[in-house]
């Protein structure tokens, strides 16, 4: 299976491109890198393939076919920063299972402690809340994981621990995995295949 | 400073408890003005000519008016009814901003009607269409009621519009979209419950306005029908008697309805604390 972005082109604001007929190809059983220098369009590029964007051009498939706009998108997206993307007056347990309610396992994979689960989101640390949206999107029903820079508020053993994971549960099941990230040395580690974000982004 | 605490329990409690405390101290002397309007002994405020114009005593600690009727049973009485139409009138209100805001919310034409229409309510005086309104109705509790709630609704859909509109493109909302969540599971789940503070406290503060304004268009005989024990009914009669010097007729009256109107105007700013901690500190 592959997710295609085909000839996106994108732009805020008029007359001010931001994402010049992109083509990206994201294969279900690999990890591809995306890197790029900050400000250049990733987390853009992010939004439109997980359907965040809609003013775009071009075409986002799977297997040659639309991702459907509407009911759940088979390409989700793990934000940069967890804490926007809980509601602040849900506890945790809540934000969670508005997805699924991963196995007992799985949890301790991500090391999801019990106590974690009746606090409010300010009450976890901004990695804490990110083992929380990585789960989240681990839902049975995703194909894809657009990650945008999800591990930038680790420590380097964290990180090394929460990216294992997560790649050997997305190979064990078939998810295909966008890495995005200005880190060199990280998706060197971590990614199947680099794409250099300003080698796509050119007309 | 440790001795006057040990003295003083007041100074133990944390801010918490003592919003608390006040709270439910407000609650209680509406309730119990409330529920005396209508259980109070009836039979000192029927026509005694023996007893008119008597200056406030311990017997009539409001006095008693030209016909000999005791002005403190009446002014309960009058604070009861204006509690009441205060409470329908709020209570509507508070409906027709939350309709109001969802409508300015389905798209940006019901976003743009709902603005026009929240200015243009916004910019007649409140008075002038009220008096309007409660004049089509042909007077009476529920023009004045109507007549509130179709004037104050506008400062809470304000609110809730600004904030159903930030919480709709907020990201977790936008995710719980792409985890296939349709409109009512974010209605209900998301907005709904990060804006029941706002309606609880938007609802309160509109009481203390709906009272003032029964009572001032009741004054001015666009209201209540001078046959109901109103305080805009009391205080219009006593107008007549304020020369001959009975000063307590329309003294204690109007005093205790300010003091009503007060309490829920404190109730709202002290439930809005307890609910909302992040503005008390200010
Ligand atoms: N919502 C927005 N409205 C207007 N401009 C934006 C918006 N979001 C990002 N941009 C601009 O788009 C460009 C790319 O941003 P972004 O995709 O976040 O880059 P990256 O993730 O590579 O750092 C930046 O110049 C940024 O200022
Ligand atoms: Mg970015």
């Amino acid at each position: 299976m592959y997710l295609n972005a085909n000839n996106i082109s994108f732009s805020y604001r008029k007359n001010k491109p931001i994402l010049k007929n992109i083509s990206i190809s994201i294969p279900d059983n690999k990890v591809i890198g995306l890197m790029g220098d900050s400000g250049s369009g990733k987390s853009t590029l992010c939004k439109v393939i997980s359907g965040y964007l809609n003013n775009y051009t071009g075409t986002i498939t799977i297997d040659n076919e639309l991702i459907d706009k509407t009911g759940y998108c088979p390409a989700q997206l793990i934000f940069q920063h967890p804490e926007k993307t809980m509601n602040p007056k849900w506890k945790m347990h809540k934000v969670l299972s508005e997805s699924w309610n991963p196995p007992q396992e799985l949890k301790d994979t991500f090391g999801l402690k019990e106590g974690w689960m009746n606090r409010w989101p300010s009450e976890l640390s901004g990695g804490e809340l990110q083992r929380f949206s990585i789960l989240r999107a681990l839902n049975p029903n995703t194909k894809f994981i657009i990650a945008d820079e999800i591990s930038t508020m680790l420590d380097t053993v964290t990180q090394v621990q929460i990216w294992d994971s997560l790649i050997d549960y997305c190979k064990k099941n078939k998810i295909g995995i966008l890495a995005v990230s200005h880190d060199k040395e990280l998706l060197e580690v971590i990614a199947d295949n680099i794409v250099l974000f300003n080698d796509i982004n050119k007309l | 400073m440790s001795k006057v605490s040990f003295l003083n329990p007041l100074n133990s409690m944390n801010l918490r408890q003592k919003t608390l405390l006040l709270i439910v101290i407000i609650v209680l002397v509406l309730i119990t003005i409330f529920i005396s309007s209508y259980s109070i002994d009836t039979t000192n405020m029927v026509t005694n000519f023996a007893l008119r114009n008597q200056a406030p005593s311990f017997e009539h600690l409001f006095g008693t008016d030209w016909l000999g009727r005791d002005m403190f049973s009446r002014t309960i009485k009058g604070l009861g009814l204006s509690i009441m139409i205060g409470a329908i009138a709020s209570i509507l209100s508070s409906f027709v901003a939350m309709i109001m805001a969802f409508i300015s919310s389905i798209n940006k034409y019901g976003d743009l009607v709902m603005s026009w229409l929240i200015d243009f309510f916004s910019s007649i005086p409140h008075l002038l269409l009220l008096i309007m309104i409660s004049l089509c109705l042909g007077k009476g509790a529920w023009g004045v009621i109507i007549g509130v709630a179709f004037t104050h609704w506008t400062s809470l859909a304000r609110v809730l519009r600004v904030e159903i509109k930030e919480i709709n493109t907020s990201e977790f909302v936008n995710l719980a979209r792409k985890l296939g969540k349709g409109n009512l599971w974010v209605a209900k789940e998301h907005i709904l419950p990060l804006v029941v503070t706002q309606i609880v406290v938007g609802t309160l503060l509109i009481f203390p306005h709906a009272i003032m304004h029964e009572a001032s268009i009741t004054f001015l005989g666009f209201g209540l029908s001078p046959h109901e024990p109103a305080i805009g009914i009391i205080l219009s009669e006593s107008m007549k008697y304020l020369t001959m010097g009975d000063w307590w007729l329309a003294f204690f009256p109007g005093a205790a309805l300010l003091v009503v109107v007060l309490l829920f105007d404190i109730l709202g700013e002290e439930i809005e604390k307890l609910l909302d901690p992040t503005k008390a500190q200010k």
